[in-house]
């Protein structure tokens, strides 16, 4: 049988506590840093929910831009970085989906993250993107989108609302199932 | 011509020395130096480990053209920190939950201090009441009474 008086006494009680704590401690980190899968859930569940509310400074520097800046657009948010060799196939498709987003009241808006700024903007010139780029250094931004990998996009409608996920890069097939339809509305 | 040359020596007997001082002081650090104290942020490992990620290596190339361009361990590790924020250092800022970091093995130390103080008192405690010799128990009545009666007899 347990000793209860044993066990209350003040080493084991503050051995027992400690290990709690050290525990508690673990497990905190541990679910802080899990990836959100939140908004791929609701979309899966035919819902649209509210892309989560940023505001980042541009990357070729000067003021800052919120999410919400883009309210009465269609946004394709790109996640990439220069040393993502994916991000690098891609972004001729974003490129030319960007043109044609343009006449239909859309726009591809790049968020730049965890990246050498000064390679990012060698990246722009080389692929001449001409759409607007945002810069998440520490990527705490984009880590409210369940971002993990790179590259990761999201279609954002008129409203603000995320209508679909693509967590890698994204093809033309992708873009005329969830974008094309948007720009039309 | 001869003035010029003259300068020009002059030149470089003041001035090669001090080139000499800043070419001695440069590079201040190494890539292996600050590798080991900051992390890939991708990778969430210090960059010493990640050897082969896609964003180790441009972090090391970065940190390589910073140690060329003379900068001390210190001055790269602020550049770092602009590009990528606090989280590439592999010592967290002490704010906010980070504090953690610092607080909990402090507190672990103390608390097992304060474990192994408390454990080597109690078991000098005990040892000291066990080297105490104990009273003998006393006597019942007719070992008493007959106790006295020998002792008398042999006269003791």
């Amino acid at each position: 049988l347990l000793d209860v008086k044993r066990v209350l006494s003040p080493l084991p009680l503050a051995a027992g506590l400690a290990v709690v704590a050290v525990v508690a401690l673990l497990a905190y980190g541990v679910v802080s840093n899990e990836p959100s899968r939140s908004l791929d859930q609701k979309i899966a569940a035919g819902q649209r929910p509210a892309a989560p509310a940023f505001e980042l400074p541009r990357l070729e520097g000067g003021s800052q831009r919120s999410l919400a800046d883009f309210r009465g657009k269609v946004v394709l948010m790109n996640v990439w970085a220069s040393w993502c060799g994916p991000c690098r196939q891609e972004s001729p498709l974003l490129q030319r989906w960007h043109e044609r987003m343009v006449r239909g009241g859309g726009t591809v808006l790049g968020v730049d993250t965890l990246d050498v700024k000064g390679d990012a903007l060698g990246f722009i010139r080389k692929f001449n993107l001409t759409y607007p780029q945002l810069h998440d250094r520490d990527g705490d931004a984009i880590r409210k989108f369940g971002v993990i990998a790179y590259p990761e996009s999201f279609v954002i409608d008129r409203t603000g609302k995320v209508a679909a996920t693509q967590r890698g890069p994204v093809d033309d097939a992708f873009m005329r199932k969830h974008v094309a339809p948007l720009l039309g509305s | 011509v001869r003035r010029t040359a003259t300068l020009l020596a002059m030149a470089a007997l003041v001035g090669g020395p001090a080139t000499l001082a800043v070419a001695a002081a440069c590079p201040k650090t190494t890539l292996a130096d600050v590798e080991d104290e900051v992390m890939c942020p991708v990778c969430g490992v210090p960059l010493a480990l990640a050897t082969e990620a896609p964003q180790a290596k441009r972090e090391r190339a970065f940190i390589e053209r910073e140690v060329a361009s003379c900068k001390s361990k210190q001055e790269i590790k602020q550049e770092l920190r602009a590009q990528f924020g606090d989280r590439v250092l592999a010592l967290p800022p002490s704010k906010g939950f980070d504090v953690a970091a610092y607080v909990v093995p402090a507190v672990v130390v103390l608390a097992g201090l304060a474990a192994v103080t408390a454990v080597v008192l109690r078991r000098r405690r005990r040892g000291a009441d066990e080297a105490t010799p104990r009273a003998a128990p006393s006597l019942a009545g007719d070992d008493a009474a007959r106790l006295d009666a020998d002792l008398q007899r042999y006269d003791l």
